[in-house]
């Protein structure tokens, strides 16, 4: 079988891309297959390169306080396009956020401090819940 | 053997002698008197060449560092408040951070803003903007440092319209501006135009405040971000003080003699927790600084070879687990900052690992510099580690590796370190170097070799409640775009189209110096946006390939 395929992308203005690119790497190491879009997309634009690379999840990378409005319009854009893609979403998420970004469609939210093993296991856990394409 | 030639204590004491010294008991608090500095006149003296034990004779004895507490929020009346109370707090400094719209040169109507507006920094738009985030500040006064890098240019031009609309002349305004592009593309990734475009803007602020505007600083370089984005303690600095080696070969072959502006350069250090290698590396950077600019660059003004920082403590050791111990954390990592001998201080808050903080975490974040500053007495004595068997060879380790960094980027640039800078990010080379640094540093903490407490380690307590965090709501989004669409409609529109025709043109022609004509802008109220959209049409914009 061949590798899973993780998204993992930078929307809006943030470029902190420590985490992004640790996170890719991380996952890499795990067996998954990563691409990473770079920085300053869209909501359309990550939508549209997770349909175009058959990706099996989208990891989100948010750390300027942004993620209320752009998480659920990527949730949104892959929905447009009739995918089923989960969306995991990291970055400095304060808990009072999370049941609203679940309520949209957020499959999954990794805070500061998330381990290697404790991201690759919730990837996991995301992949085998999702319906198989 | 008689010479007439003071020895270095004897100058040291007449420059010390010749300070004005705050009105303190130097004294342990068992009433033991301290002497400003000790060690025997071959450890150097701080204020002396190669000022490693400090920039000035008599350091915290004359005057304490700034407590510059860095803050931005909302729109510019949450932020001028935000202001007002740090300096009824006793804060001595401001420092203004930018939303990420405003970081990248995008109004707050942008397509590409939703979501961002006011959310990790002040939105500024206009003059107005400006003129409200600032009201009732004495800018002759109060120094004032901005966070800006892409548009500094452009925000400088509105902060000196401001003050001068506000009764303030250019020449009295002290202060600060980021301004250093060159890490942006290496760490910190908020940029616009391609990297030479960007460096012409730098020369042209760099020449202007160094010809109008005495007290001000135009660029603080900045190893801050290049270490939280990942990097060791030594590529913090040696990136840092390459970039400024590439600042200082701008402006010279721009035609500035180098003792003209190189007194108005200022770093910015990031202080971590490692404790005694960050004093290394304080120490380390106040040692090549001065070596460089006096041997390589010439400089005979000693302010030229004075590596004066800015300190801020780190961000990325702060944990969202248990957040109050960052406060232990932050604590220590600006007692590293204070024994190294900085020259400001910004001190981060508990609950920054979640949100932007709160008053009461920010006050306790400002109130860990009074302890230090006020019942430690570790100001009393300069450079307190100078001399410290570990501290002395860690300096010389950390210049070491620092100087075999130097080599790679002269080389890179056929001898220029100024082309070293530029191709070193065109090639991907720092960007890489900081990925890897990442991720070791990620290795070694998922394999249990670092211990993070709350975060691998001691996690009792991980499941309390979360401390209050700062909520920022979309109302400050919509409120800024309304207060933007009435500049727009009060503002004379054929006055903004002019200026911006003779700012396209002026910034087609690379000898033209953009500054007067982006300070015309901002009167006239045209926005960041279009300013820099202008100015994007001519110079193109950068676009990073994303490697993992």
């Amino acid at each position: 079988m061949a590798a899973e395929r993780i998204l993992v992308a930078k929307v809006g203005l943030d470029g902190h891309d420590r985490g992004v690119k640790v996170v890719a790497r991380i996952l890499r190491d795990a067996g998954f297959e990563v691409i990473y879009t770079g920085l300053f997309q869209t909501p359309e634009t990550v939508a549209a390169a997770a349909v175009d690379e058959d990706a099996d999840a989208i990891g989100l990378s948010m750390l300027s306080g942004a993620h209320m409005t752009l998480a659920p319009l990527v949730v949104e854009a892959v929905r447009a396009r009739g995918a089923d893609i989960p969306v995991i979403l990291g970055g400095t998420v304060p808990d009072h956020d999370r049941d609203e970004l679940a309520a949209a469609g957020v499959a999954a939210v990794l805070t500061p401090g998330a381990t290697a093993d404790q991201i690759v296991a919730e990837v996991r856990r995301v992949l085998d819940a999702a319906p198989v394409n | 053997m008689v010479t007439d030639q003071p020895t270095p204590r004897e100058i040291w004491e007449a420059e010390f002698g010749a300070s004005p010294i705050r009105d303190t008991d130097f004294t342990t608090l068992s009433g033991i008197p301290l002497d400003p500095v000790y060690g025997p006149d071959d450890a150097g003296f701080p204020g002396q060449f190669p000022y490693t034990r400090g920039p000035y004779a008599s350091m915290y004895r004359s005057k304490l560092w700034t407590m510059r507490m860095f803050a931005g929020f909302g729109t510019a009346d949450d932020t001028n408040w935000r202001f007002k109370e740090i300096i009824k707090a006793g804060g001595t400094g401001l420092s203004t951070a930018f939303d990420m719209p405003t970081l990248l040169g995008l109004d707050s109507d942008d397509p590409m803003s939703l979501g961002e507006v006011g959310r990790c920094g002040v939105a500024v738009d206009t003059l107005r903007d400006m003129e409200d985030l600032y009201a009732g500040i004495d800018l002759g006064t109060v120094t004032t440092s901005m966070t800006i890098n892409s548009p500094a240019a452009p925000i400088l031009a509105m902060f000196i319209a401001q003050a001068e609309k506000a009764g303030v002349a250019r020449s009295r305004l002290g202060g600060t501006l980021q301004n250093d592009i060159l890490k942006e593309y290496q760490a910190q990734k908020e940029f616009v135009f391609p990297p030479r475009q960007s460096m012409r803007l730098v020369r042209d602020s760099i020449a202007f405040t160094a010809a109008e505007m005495p007290r001000w600083h135009s660029v603080s370089i900045s190893g801050y971000h290049i270490r939280e984005a990942g990097s060791t303690a030594v590529e913090e600095l040696a990136f840092t003080l390459a970039n400024g080696f590439a600042y200082v070969e701008l402006a010279v072959q721009a035609g500035l003699p180098v003792d003209t502006f190189a007194p108005r350069l200022s770093f910015f250090f990031n202080a971590h927790i490692d404790f005694f290698e960050e004093i290394a590396k304080y120490r380390a950077a106040r040692r090549i600084w001065a070596r460089w600019m006096r041997d390589r660059y010439g400089a005979e003004d000693p302010r030229s070879m004075q590596c004066r920082f800015h300190t801020q403590t780190a961000g990325v050791s702060l944990t969202a687990q248990q957040p109050e111990l960052n406060i232990a954390r932050t604590a220590i990592e600006a007692l590293a900052g204070v024994l190294g001998g900085t020259q400001s201080l910004h001190t981060n808050s508990m609950d920054e690992a979640l949100a932007l903080p709160t008053e009461k975490a920010a006050r306790i974040a400002l109130r860990t510099q009074q302890i230090i500053a006020h019942e430690t007495n570790v100001a009393h004595v300069a450079d307190p580690l100078g001399g410290s068997w570990f501290v002395e060879e860690l300096t010389d380790e950390v210049e070491r590796q620092a100087e075999e960094i130097f080599a790679h980027l002269e080389t890179l640039g056929d001898g220029s370190m100024l082309e070293g800078a530029i191709r070193g990010i065109e090639e991907n080379w720092f960007q890489g170097r900081i990925s890897d640094s990442a991720y070791d540093l990620e290795r070694r903490m998922n394999a249990g070799q670092r211990i993070t407490v709350g975060v691998n380690a001691f996690t009792d307590g991980n499941e309390e409640d979360q401390i209050p965090l700062l909520r920022i709501t979309n109302e400050d989004e919509q409120r800024q775009r309304k207060r933007l669409e009435s500049v727009r409609s009060d503002r004379n529109g054929d006055a903004v189209a002019e200026v911006l025709a003779k700012l396209g043109a002026q910034a087609a022609d690379p000898e033209v110096n953009l500054m007067p004509t982006l300070i015309e802008a901002a009167n006239v109220y045209a926005s960041l946006g279009e300013i820099m959209s202008t100015m994007g049409t001519v110079f193109g914009r950068h676009v990073e390939v994303p490697t993992i």
